[in-house]
């Protein structure tokens, strides 16, 4: 799953049969320091609460679908949960070695 | 599968009913030299791995269902170890002239 800001709502009247009630969100990929990265997307919402502004998490390809509630659904993005706390480690903590890496001799 | 490094946590109280009780990692992939690279995923643990550790994730949803026991379940990443070795032939192991390639 990767981070992600939702930035609005997408409304299609004419869509594919499964998709109906299924709410759809433009969300921008984020990466570790949340900073946007690459293009934004469209993502289903599997969690029916997910408002704009709000940072999120979701789940890409088949999966995706596998969050709503039908699962047989063309849909490749999902959210799946809203973040209340996220917690990075210090660089120095990054930084520290916690398995040994060797060489073939 | 690859190797990663476990970079910190994700707390989320709105989330779909798959991740209940689960904890949830952020981890970092590591390259062949054991350096973080910046394409991180949000993991599932099972193998009690906390901040800091070296650790194996699988990256694909069938296993990741198996593994949890869910059927449909929305998850790809799991952490299912944690990694105290590995080893590696030499990088110039790899060089191309190694090999002989005839198109």
């Amino acid at each position: 799953m990767k981070l992600a800001r939702v930035l609005g709502t997408v409304v299609a009247t004419c869509k594919y049969e499964g998709l109906e009630g299924i709410k759809l969100l433009v969300v921008q990929p984020l990466d570790e320091e949340l900073r946007p990265r690459g293009l934004a997307e469209v993502a289903a919402d599997a969690t029916a609460q997910a408002a704009p502004g709000e940072l999120v998490f979701m789940v890409a390809s088949r999966e995706g679908a596998q969050a709503l509630p039908e699962t047989f659904v063309p849909v490749d993005l999902a959210v799946t949960g809203i973040v209340d706390e996220l917690d990075v480690a210090k660089a120095e903590i990054r930084a520290e070695v916690t398995a040994r890496w060797h060489e073939i001799e | 599968m690859y190797i990663g490094k476990v970079i910190g946590t994700v707390v989320a109280t709105i989330k779909i009913p798959h991740l209940d009780g689960r904890t949830l990692l952020m981890v970092d992939q590591l390259d062949l030299d054991g350096a973080q690279t910046g394409n991180y995923d949000i993991a599932v643990d099972v193998a009690q791995a906390g901040v800091g550790d070296t650790v194996l994730v699988i990256d694909e949803g069938n296993g990741a269902r198996q593994i949890l026991g869910l059927n449909p379940g929305a998850v790809r990443a799991v952490i299912v170890g944690i990694v105290d070795d590995v080893t590696l032939m030499s990088g110039g192991a790899l060089a191309p002239e190694l090999y002989s390639v005839s198109v």
